[in-house]
């Protein structure tokens, strides 16, 4: 009796140790796959034929990533909803994984892959493309610099995976290109880098059809959200902003302290009070930052209207050198475009910009 | 009977000493990982000095200024970096393979990355570290990026060391920081290298 009783403690106490260094190791966590075709992106691997179950999507307004061609697909699992009663942050369902796929040159570079395996748990993971462009390997957590050639001596780096949290965990949710906002069906015509939107692609419409959403939000198909602006260049530009700038500059990022909000939610949801100094953008407009525009020390605002020259916001996205560009990751290549926009945006709208920030 | 009586009564309590043990170790390690508490916060600032120390944290964010036995830091600017007052004519052009030029108060840098000036660390709410979280200045160190999201951290500082500081270790260096004077010394942003805007 008395040694079956002091085994009975001693498998009590080694139970005990083992649970503790499981939960302490995450032993047991889902982890990233070795290979891409094992991920669930492919029903065909060998043909790289697309699961019919992962959907195709393209926000209205893309993340400039150096002129890269994105495809990009998710895959809720079957029978899941993704609740939108908080239409700002979206809760996707346990299960939910997102591809999105960079090509420089028309050749595949790397595939970009989140899982959500618990709530609120996203593995993060990124795949190299062979040289065949067969298949694609895990990279390591600690990125791979200067894999692909973009333009004139200009390579692309697959990120760290800290690099990637660094953005994708300043929201409230990590997915950063699925949201109300970038579904929307009345999308920007104006919106820079967008790509062309097929009847196959995913947008608010197919969700709330398709019953993909709870609780029912009709509204979202009837008055699809919008950015407000009496131009149409502010609604570009404000959109351009919101996905390059706002996925760290927003009121729920860690660093929030900046006091610089850039990010748009859907009209009626938190922090969005347009035509008033409440706006985001209002927390840009006319303020003086903590980085000066070098040649006007005086004059320097983060977006000074009338005046590009002394507007830290373009000074610095114009910058790829790393101690005065923005976005700090994620790009080696200037977005001209995106340069020529906010430049025409804060030399021509001055009164406007003033007028949203007024009260 | 009586016997097993004790005996369990024994095992059961062995048990309940064993698990007490085992979380307590748990608890003691998320409390370093975490922060310390009224108690441990003397111990931990102590810590902290004692990393600033031997870090080399003063070499460059205390002005050096010459006394009488040479350069020596002046304490009465302790880590509040790149003197405000002292304005830096351009640096001058480095000839390969020179590569970097440094002010004689070791708190400004100019090489290829372009001109650095070390940063106020004492918290002064305005110019120093004193509206920065902990977390904000783990983030800094652990990715080697202002706040872990910004510009990337420049040189000389070593930020390939500072990644490899412990939770904990850095947890104590902020406390340290955050105990120390404020001074209100609101250090220059870093310029560009001069053939590029």
């Amino acid at each position: 009796m008395k040694i079956a009783i002091t085994t009975v403690a001693a498998a009590l106490f080694v139970s005990i140790v083992r649970a503790t260094a499981a939960s302490e190791t995450g032993a047991t966590a889902p982890v990233a796959p070795r290979f891409l075709s094992d991920t669930g992106l492919y029903s065909n691997a060998a043909k790289l034929k697309i699961d019919a179950r992962n959907r195709t999507f393209s926000p209205q307004y893309p993340l400039w990533s150096d002129g890269a061609t994105k495809r990009r697909w998710v895959r809720l699992p079957e029978g899941s909803m993704i609740n939108v009663a908080d239409l700002a942050s979206w809760e996707l369902p346990v299960g939910t994984k997102f591809w999105k796929e960079f090509s420089f040159n028309g050749r595949k570079v790397e595939t970009r892959f989140l899982w959500q395996t618990k709530k609120g748990h996203w593995v993060f993971a990124s795949y190299t493309w062979n040289e065949a462009q067969t298949n694609a390997e895990l990279a390591s957590e600690s990125g791979i610099a200067n894999i692909a050639e973009i333009e004139n001596g200009k390579r692309h780096s697959i990120p760290s995976v800290s690099e990637c949290r660094s953005c994708h965990d300043a929201s409230r949710t990590e997915t950063l290109g699925f949201n109300a906002l970038q579904l929307s069906d009345d999308r920007d015509p104006n919106a820079l880098h967008a790509e062309p939107l097929t009847s196959e692609m995913l947008t608010l419409k197919t969700l709330v059809n398709e019953n993909l959403i709870t609780p029912a939000r009709p509204e979202l198909v009837t008055n699809p959200p919008r950015i407000a602006a009496s131009s149409a260049i502010t609604r570009t530009a404000l959109g351009y902003l919101s996905t390059n700038c706002g996925s760290c500059h927003n009121r729920e990022s860690s660093i929030a302290s900046l006091g610089l909000d850039l990010r748009q939610n859907p009209p009626g949801t938190r922090n969005q009070e347009p035509g008033t100094s409440a706006a985001p953008e209002c927390s840009a407009v006319g303020k003086r930052g903590h980085w000066v525009v070098p040649e006007a020390q005086e004059d320097s605002r983060i977006v000074n209207p009338g005046h590009p020259e002394s507007s830290a916001l373009v000074r610095r996205i114009k910058s790829r050198r790393p101690i005065s560009q923005m976005p700090p990751i994620g790009t080696v290549v200037v977005d001209r475009e995106a340069v020529d926009l906010l430049t025409s945006w804060i030399q021509g709208n001055a009164g406007e910009l003033a007028a949203r920030c007024a009260s | 009977m009586r016997l097993t009586n004790i005996v369990l009564t024994t095992a059961i309590i062995t048990a309940a000493i064993l698990l007490t043990a085992v979380l307590s170790t748990a608890s003691l390690q998320a409390d370093g990982a975490g922060g310390a508490g009224p108690v441990g916060k003397a111990e931990q600032i102590a810590r902290g000095k004692y990393l600033v120390d031997i870090m080399g944290c003063h070499d460059c964010h205390t002005p050096m200024k010459l006394g009488p036995n040479g350069p020596e830091w002046d304490m009465t600017r302790a880590l509040s970096g790149h003197p405000e007052q002292l304005v830096m004519p351009p640096a001058p052009v480095q000839q390969a393979p020179w590569m970097a030029s440094l002010a004689m108060t070791m708190t400004a840098w100019n090489g290829p990355w372009g001109t650095s000036f070390t940063r106020n660390l004492t918290p002064d709410k305005e110019t120093g570290l004193g509206d920065w979280t902990v977390e904000e200045f783990i983030a800094t160190m652990k990715t080697g990026r202002e706040r872990g999201k910004g510009r990337p951290v420049l040189p000389p500082m070593p930020v390939q060391n500072l990644k490899a500081l412990s939770d904990t270790d850095i947890r104590a260096l902020f406390a340290y920081l955050q105990s120390i004077p404020a001074i209100k010394n609101r250090t220059p942003q870093p310029i560009e290298p001069i053939d590029q805007k």
